[in-house]
């Protein structure tokens, strides 16, 4: 039987027909063409997927697109207009991305740390991770890029 | 240096839109009209199929069509191909079983394709697929190489008995024999190299699409190599003649090897979508690429290190069964050979080396080249075997390793096992290794651990690397039935801008910004007027792809040769504008100047007359100015470094603990600084994962235990430290840019530095082996075992 959802999404108010067992991921990237929003496993390791729901990190692969209903959700589309968002420009600055494909997902685990810990230190960070997997870069410069990245917030939000 | 050029850190220019969810990987194209394909997959390891019926499948809702090997060979559909033969000791041709895309009577490893059902939902497939009806008849299964070579084991193919892929050796028995009989010392060791799954973060996916109107398909992939799809795929397979048939790699989420090769899911879609003459589109979920995607490694070997009185290395003898899988994957056979035993020199000047290398097929999922490719798997027995010799003799493992490199005057240095290597110093790089690790400072650290009851240990590991595989008609000799040089193309635009198509391919490694600096650099203009192209054969001339840290050292060079030809045209057209002899003019600094006057014409001002020929030597020369190059190297390179690894172990529970890891590297002259020491991070997060995580685990009966990111230990950012790495660089001599190659450099000496620190730590308590992973599973029972051991004593 499909239900109806709406939500907020990246500012704009969005509604869809789905099926009950429709993830949110699904949701995003199939329903609203926001393909910013990966998967890269079916057991919620890899956090290739996280997004925000009502300023929350969340895997939305853990979470039903129904769940959402009225929900504010950013995704990494939504995070910076046109520009970057300090904690992207720091990931470019510190080279802490390869193929991208995990990215976006440890940005938006990244900002939602720095929300939690606004200077967070290297070992805060890399525990921070556990939920996000990387297979290019070693981590080290994502730990360097989140570090800047905390900096540039606490900067802008003087 | 400028800002942009050669040797700069320049930030990526392809970070935009990754960063900001724009990147177009395959599982983000949808084409019109597209359906789903779900694949039907073994869940035995080895069974006969006696029937399958899929009437309930292709009746469920939404399902388009259901297609089994029996509609496949009614096309005429090929198996998928070998791309590497080796011949055995004996001179006979390595055993080569037919690899169909569906399987037809039999399976042989969990995961091994059946059935493929599409749908207009891919929820409509995945329920279709649950309603076919596969009878098997479970067979016997082995997952061991080692088991599967003794008698009495379960046999996977008629034509290969004893389950032997081939028997190959090489180098000189006799004469290391004579060696062994010279040594005052062998040191020996039985050492398994553990089988990896790669794990590229984006999951393969596919997308085939038939055009009604011009008879053509295209197949969106995640390869690194899209025109050895084309080719393997058209030419073997499909039978769709090369300009019938456009294969896409867009943006690819991490390769690391495992989207090198042609997988049936490509030629699947491909064909399919020419019979339901809809696009179809297949993703992985990532359980099934665990249980699909080309697996790493996996080699038992025993090993023996001759060695005289002072240390000097005499002689090496290796002998390994490598695991195959259950199919010859495409690449498979060149790696337990010509890119493993050459490597066995390593640094050192070891005079008589022999190896010999038997291949096995098993119930599992096929083994091909996985970053570093067989390089790992050589670096890691010898630098063992060298601890192990050092520990053995009480000499330090940094000096028995200086007693045995190869001098720095010996370049061009052959060594016994086929490779001349161009150039080095091993000397300065051990040096700065250890000077950056406080080496000397060690036994401080070790007595400071030793008063919190840490067991400290620090270990080192040397390598050599051969990378850009080369030149075609020596790897041809050995076996390769392809060329593997590179193509580029140079596309000057009227105003001065300009497009690079290069047949290398970037998942990850940054070429649009590293091409795009050597253009930049080359040419003297701004790197914003330089677009790097990939990844379509419709766009680009030709390519081999990215694999073996090729990509600059022979992508590059194909870019190099190119430019070259843009330069030396674009001179006659200067000259022609200039009214000056061509061997008068310069070009320096993006302008053609008359030499000893300041009369020039801007490379912008050329590019425009080749496009506008009003004023041009239309006689002598075309229009236009767009150059292309093939680029076949002369030899390998060589990158090499030494790693030094210092961990902490808890006694308790056998958690190691990476404290320091240290490594110095000579990849030759460095493009981009900034994009070098993120390969060298990515690659030893994942040699360290081998070391200490990582671990694919069959049960005797061939199934799959480490099947999901729940049972595979992959490497999270709280396991690993940050990294302390330089440079120390000799140019390669026979590339025109002088480049090596970083891209596997960690994961060839993180595996074997990381061990030999571990079995240092563990020295004190009398353990003088372990395999890897140093799970603290595996290093608590050690512990255990020998602490009783002591206690009984």
């Amino acid at each position: 039987m499909p239900s109806s959802v709406r939500m907020t999404v990246n500012g704009k108010a969005v509604s869809g027909t789905v099926e009950p067992r429709t993830l949110l991921v699904q949701f995003l990237r199939e329903h609203l063409g926001l393909t910013g929003t990966h998967v890269g496993c079916d057991t919620s390791q890899c956090g290739a997927c996280v997004v925000h729901v009502d300023g929350v990190s969340v895997k939305s692969c853990t979470m039903l697109a129904v769940q959402a209903e009225g929900a504010k959700v950013t995704t990494i589309e939504g995070l910076a207009n046109g520009g970057l968002h300090p904690m992207q420009a720091a990931f470019h600055e510190h080279h802490g991305l390869q193929c991208g494909f995990c990215t976006p997902g440890m940005i938006m685990s990244a900002i939602d740390l720095v929300k939690h810990n606004s200077d967070p230190s290297e070992q805060e960070i890399r525990e921070w991770l556990e939920g996000n997997i990387c297979r290019c870069t070693g981590y080290h410069n994502i730990v360097k890029s989140i570090k800047a990245g905390a900096a540039a917030m606490r900067g802008a939000t003087k | 240096m400028s800002e942009t050029g050669i040797g700069a850190a320049v930030r990526r220019k392809e970070d935009f839109r990754f960063l900001t969810g724009q990147g177009t990987y395959t599982d983000d194209i949808n084409r019109p009209g597209q359906l789903h394909a779900v694949i039907l997959r073994s869940p035995h390891a080895h069974a006969a199929i006696r029937g399958i019926d899929t009437a309930a499948a292709a009746a469920a809702a939404g399902v388009v069509a259901v297609f089994t090997a029996k509609d496949m060979a009614a096309d005429g559909v090929g198996g998928l191909p070998c791309g590497w033969q080796i011949h055995s000791k004996d001179g006979s041709p390595m055993i080569e079983p037919p690899h169909p895309a569906l399987a037809t009577d039999r399976v042989r490893h969990v995961g091994d394709p059946v059935a493929v059902v599409i749908a207009e939902t891919k929820a409509q497939a995945r329920e279709a697929a649950e309603l076919i009806a596969v009878d098997y008849q479970p067979l016997p299964a082995v997952a061991s190489a080692a088991e599967a070579q003794k008698p009495g084991a379960p046999q996977l193919f008629d034509a290969a008995p004893g389950n032997l892929c081939f028997d190959w050796h090489l180098g000189d028995k006799a004469q290391a024999d004579a060696a062994f009989a010279r040594a005052a010392h062998v040191a020996k060791l039985d050492i398994v190299n553990n089988r990896l799954i790669p794990n590229a973060m984006e999951p393969r996916a596919a997308i085939g699409e038939y055009d009604k109107a011009t008879g053509e398909y295209t197949l969106y992939t995640t390869s690194q190599n899209p025109h050895v799809i084309r080719l393997l795929m058209g030419a073997f397979v499909l039978h769709i003649p090369e300009h019938k048939l456009r294969v896409v790699a867009p943006d690819v989420g991490g390769g690391f090897g495992s989207k090198i090769y042609h997988y049936a899911e490509e030629a699947i879609v491909t064909w399919a979508a020419g019979k339901v003459r809809r696009p179809v589109k297949w993703t992985a979920d990532r359980s099934e690429s665990f249980m699909s995607d080309a697996h790493g490694r996996d080699h038992a070997t025993h090993a023996e290190l001759a060695l005289d009185k002072d240390g000097k290395f005499l002689g090496l003898k290796v002998s390994t069964i490598a695991n195959m899988g259950g199919y010859l994957s495409t690449f498979a056979p060149a790696i337990p050979t010509y890119l493993y035993a050459t490597l066995l020199a390593g640094t050192y000047t070891t005079p008589v080396i022999y190896c010999e290398v038997k291949a096995v097929f098993t119930n599992t999922v096929p083994v091909d080249a996985y970053r570093g490719a067989g390089r790992p798997e050589a670096t890691y027995i010898l630098e063992r075997l060298v601890d192990t010799a050092a520990r053995e003799m009480r000499i330090d493992p940094a000096e028995l390793r200086r007693r045995n490199f190869i001098p720095k005057d010996a370049y061009p240095y052959q060594t016994p096992v086929a490779l001349q290597y161009d150039s080095g110093d091993y000397f300065t790089t051990l040096d700065k290794a250890l000077a950056a690790a406080d080496y000397a400072g060690f036994a401080r650290r070790r007595d400071e651990a030793a008063r919190r009851g840490k067991l400290r240990g620090i270990g080192l590991a040397t390598y050599i690397e051969a990378c850009g595989i080369a030149p075609s008609a020596v790897a041809g000799s050995l076996g390769a039935r392809a060329g593997l040089y590179e193509a580029a193309e140079i596309r000057v635009h009227p105003t001065g801008s300009v497009t690079v198509f290069t047949g290398s391919h970037s998942h990850g490694q940054g070429h649009e910004t590293t091409f795009a600096q050597l253009v930049a650099d080359r040419l003297g203009i701004p790197i914003e007027n330089v677009e790097v192209s990939h990844g379509d054969t419709d766009k680009i001339p030709f390519g081999m792809g990215t694999y073996g840290s090729r990509s600059l050292a022979v992508g590059g060079s194909a870019i190099v040769k190119a430019l070259d030809k843009v330069v030396a045209k674009g001179r006659k057209i200067a000259a022609h504008l200039l009214e000056a002899a061509e061997a008068d003019i310069q070009f320096k600094d993006g302008k053609y100047v008359v030499e000893g006057t300041d009369r020039a014409k801007s490379f912008g001002e050329v590019a425009l007359t080749a496009y506008v020929p009003h004023n041009y030597p239309i006689e002598e020369l075309e229009p236009g100015l767009d150059e292309s190059a093939f680029y076949d190297p002369k030899n390998f390179t060589f990158p090499s470094g030494a790693h030094v690894a210092e961990v902490e172990i808890d006694r308790d529970t056998g958690i190691v603990e990476l404290v320091n890891f240290t490594a110095c590297d000579d990849f030759g002259r460095i493009i981009n600084p900034l994009i070098v020491e993120g390969q060298v991070h990515g690659g030893l997060v994942q040699g360290i994962g081998q070391a200490l995580l990582e671990n694919c685990v069959y049960d005797p009966e061939g199934q799959l235990l480490t099947g999901s990111y729940m049972d595979y230990c992959m490497p999270r950012a709280s396991d690993v430290p940050s990294f302390a790495v330089s440079t120390n660089t000799t140019l390669c001599t026979h590339n025109p840019l002088g480049v090596k190659g970083c891209g596997e450099a960690g994961a060839i000496g993180a595996p074997a530095a990381v061990m030999n620190a571990v079995l240092d730590a563990l020295s004190p308590l009398g353990i003088r082996h372990l395999d890897m992973p140093a799970s603290p599973e595996r290093v608590w029972r050690a512990i255990q075992q020998h602490s009783l051991a002591q206690a009984a004593e």
